[in-house]
């Protein structure tokens, strides 16, 4: 239905605040193709979060467009609102289970909310949480569940629906090295796999160096640079990468975060 | 004392009590069962039409939420008075506990509401927000997410409804809605029987704390189904 070549065009967004207009993102353009792992990285504030939630319609924009394929995003009316959202996978920074749900239910959730039937929905849930090597804890509750168990029940839930992309908001932030690796190995094997175009936000270096072939820098509602992240780390030209990717050569000199990374 | 004790728990003083605990308990579960029905559609209607919430509407949001608060603000005893002809016109009757149902449910209602509306705000927003991600309508929400997610709150504060629902029913007994607060003031205060006031006292005692247990039982076993404890 949907091709997952995104394209974003002078897309702005204005918070409104006690009467006061903040501008969270400044006339946005990224193209993202199909099948790419694409990584955002900013600052705390640069507007990360709610760019990524424009391409899900979770934020609404104030002026622009996001186009997937031949669809513009913002002409979607509510009902189709919904069937987009089922075709594009989200996984978050605390996970977000359900924790009145056991793993099971928490992966069978959109594929109820898509009214797949119950014959459907097991055979669909049994598979992927075998791709995401998960299955022995079906039955398990997500409060008795590691932080990188709740990870993978999270991508499962997100991948239930076949979707074409997949969104990633800091899903790596609240994870140890070890299991963020883990995760990150997971999201490639995946994109490999399956083909989903993957765009993750993070404010880590690593994380970008280790799973994106390309990123953008976002700084201050606007992109300060974007390309392949091998011309970037080369020769990073905005005040924001520079400072991301000083700190993290000098890191790497006492072979901290890095060595976990394999750089 | 023995003689008192034995006064307590004699077959006469147990004649009347048994009786009105009767009552009281037919006007506590008949407005509880009213008041959560209403209660979870009022709370729930809040929580979405928040400026914040599933379905926002703001306007609708105040006017609702003033009606709630006015009814909240005015003492329980001039709301029963204030709604007793209502029960006349719906049930027929004013005095007797069928007639105080309709105005014990409108005591509770709104509070109730905003027990409801209190414990489905505190499921995380993340959850909701992951919901919508998929796809989820507002129905799928509120049934698949929020409800369950919120349940060993609600369950709490449903326990605590009925402890209130149970003390104004008390006050209604003082207006002729019979039960155990008609019989506290009719025999223990204005006849000074002690004995019935006392016996009285136990039967709400053990009712309250077998509710509470139960309630805090119950919502703890969910928890602990769901390894939150």
């Amino acid at each position: 239905m949907l091709s997952s070549y995104i394209e974003i065009k002078n897309v702005s967004k204005k918070f409104k605040n006690h009467n006061q207009e903040f501008d969270v993102l400044k006339d946005i353009n990224l193209e993202i193709q199909k099948g790419d792992i694409f990584g955002i990285i900013g600052f705390s504030g640069a507007g990360k979060s709610t760019l990524i939630r424009c391409i899900n319609r979770l934020e609404t924009i104030s002026s622009g467009t996001i186009n997937l394929g031949n669809h513009e995003i913002d002409k979607f009316s509510k009902k189709e609102m919904n069937l987009y959202r089922q075709k594009i996978g989200m996984i978050f920074q605390h996970f977000n289970l359900f924790d009145s749900r056991t793993v099971y239910d928490n992966v069978a959730f959109p594929l109820e909310v898509s009214g797949k039937s119950k014959q459907e929905i097991k055979k669909r849930v049994i598979e992927i949480l075998e791709l995401v090597s998960i299955s022995d804890k079906k039955d398990f509750y997500p409060g008795q569940l590691s932080v990188g168990q709740k990870q993978r029940v999270g991508i499962a839930r997100a991948l239930a629906n076949n979707p074409c992309i997949l969104l990633s908001d800091e899903a790596t932030s609240a994870l140890d090295p070890v299991t963020s690796l883990s995760v990150l190995d997971l999201l490639k094997d995946i994109n490999k796999k399956l083909g989903i175009t993957i765009i993750l936000i993070t404010h880590s270096l690593d994380v970008i160096k280790y799973t994106c072939n390309n990123m953008a820098v976002l700084e201050d509602g606007l992109i300060a640079e974007n390309g392949s992240v091998r011309k970037i780390f080369a020769k990073p030209s905005s005040e924001t990468a520079k400072v991301f990717i000083k700190n993290n050569s000098d890191l790497a000199k006492f072979d901290y975060l890095g060595g976990s990374y394999g750089i | 004392m023995t003689e008192f004790l034995a006064q307590v728990f004699s077959a006469e003083v147990w004649g009347y009590v048994l009786p009105a605990t009767w009552q009281t308990v037919y006007m506590t579960a008949i407005s509880t069962t009213i008041t959560i029905c209403f209660g979870l559609l009022f709370g729930i209607l809040l929580y979405i039409t928040d400026k914040d919430g599933l379905h926002p509407s703001p306007i609708f949001n105040k006017v609702f939420g003033a009606i709630i608060n006015s009814v909240l603000s005015l003492p329980s005893m001039i709301v029963i008075l204030l709604f007793l002809p209502l029960s006349k016109m719906i049930v027929g009757v004013s005095y007797g506990p069928k007639a105080f149902i309709v105005s014990l449910s409108i005591v509770c209602i709104p509070i109730f509401s905003r027990m409801v509306e209190n414990s489905v705000l505190e499921v995380a927003k993340g959850k909701v927000e992951a919901a919508k991600a998929m796809g989820a309508s507002n129905l799928d929400i509120i049934f698949k997410v929020i409800l369950p997610e919120a349940l060993p709150t609600l369950i709490r504060n449903f326990v605590v409804l009925t402890i209130t629902l149970i003390s104004i029913t008390a006050i209604a007994g003082s207006f002729g809605a019979g039960g155990l607060g008609e019989l506290a003031v009719r025999f223990g205060y204005n006849r000074y029987r002690s004995d019935i006031l006392v016996a009285v006292i136990i039967v709400l005692l053990v009712v309250v704390e077998c509710l509470q247990f139960f309630g805090a039982f119950i919502s703890k076993k969910i928890l602990k189904k769901r390894h939150l404890v």
